[in-house]
């Protein structure tokens, strides 16, 4: 157990989003051991997000990225953390990310999720991605799930959108972002291997 | 024709069929999915270029909001 957990300590994984997904999934990898993180958010810690995401009240104010740093490390002193204060693009995607082995997709809209994955398809043929889809509301643990499309895992239920009557509420999103920061482990510790043919329909 | 969808088999009336074509007629109704045809990833820009045939492995998922 000791080289696979070696193998954690060695590898780079970023993190798409400091969001509900994107702390809370942070924070199970550095728990396990995951030696370095890419994270990436523009977005500032506000009172309501306190209800899912992996802050605290103190931290209202904060830039996400710089109070998941703090966090992560009150957890793990030995973790590298990358931060990046930024709107991710496919510019940005594909050069803050460049050295990791993973990129877990935590974004909040599904237009964002679209463009990590044709980025990531295009450009990092070798990577993994890891996305959510799917967490809102309560209840109905059994839908939670994980679907493989070559080097690109999906963990939701693929159904429950965010509404009024059905916001995101902490279990469920903390319920995906440990499936997702299962799969890293999974990929990293089993050395899965990209799949091979991958690319994008370009006639 | 005769194409394979999420790993199930399915068959359709007509020869070919658009990317979009076929998300309408699976009734695909979020506005954004990760769709691959032989393992190579169709941007949404292409949708309406890319044409699903017999014998064809097509995987779609949807990508719903929330984070």
């Amino acid at each position: 157990m000791k080289s696979k957990l070696q193998k954690l300590k060695g590898t780079c994984v970023g993190i798409a989003g400091c969001g509900g997904l994107g702390s809370n999934c942070a924070m199970a990898l550095a728990r396990a051991g995951v030696g370095r993180l890419v994270i990436a958010d523009f977005d500032v810690v506000s009172a309501e997000n306190l209800d899912r995401q992996y802050y605290f009240l103190d931290q209202v104010g904060q830039k996400k990225v710089l109070a998941l740093q703090d966090n992560l490390r009150r957890v793990n002193p030995a973790i590298e953390v990358e931060t990046h204060d930024l709107r991710l693009g496919p510019d940005e995607v594909q050069r803050i990310f460049k050295d990791c082995r993973v990129i877990v997709e935590a974004f909040d809209h599904a237009d964002m999720k679209l463009m990590i994955i044709e980025t990531a398809s295009e450009h990092f043929p070798d990577k993994f991605i890891v996305a959510g889809s799917g967490l809102a509301g309560y209840g109905n643990n059994n839908d939670l799930r994980t679907r493989r499309l070559g080097n690109l895992f999906i963990c939701g239920d693929e159904t429950s959108e965010v509404s009024e009557e059905l916001p995101p509420l902490a279990p469920r999103v903390a319920a995906v972002a440990a499936l997702q920061a299962n799969q890293v482990l999974e990929i990293v510790m089993d050395d899965l291997e990209p799949a091979s043919g991958e690319d994008v329909w370009d006639e | 024709m005769k194409i394979t969808l999420n790993n199930s088999e399915v068959s359709m009336a007509g020869e070919s069929f658009s990317v979009r074509e076929l998300l309408a007629l699976m009734k695909f109704t979020f506005p954004m999915i990760v769709v691959k045809i032989n393992s190579r990833l169709v941007r949404k820009e292409d949708y309406e270029r890319v044409f699903v045939g017999d014998g064809d492995n097509v995987e779609a998922i949807h990508l719903i909001s929330g984070g």
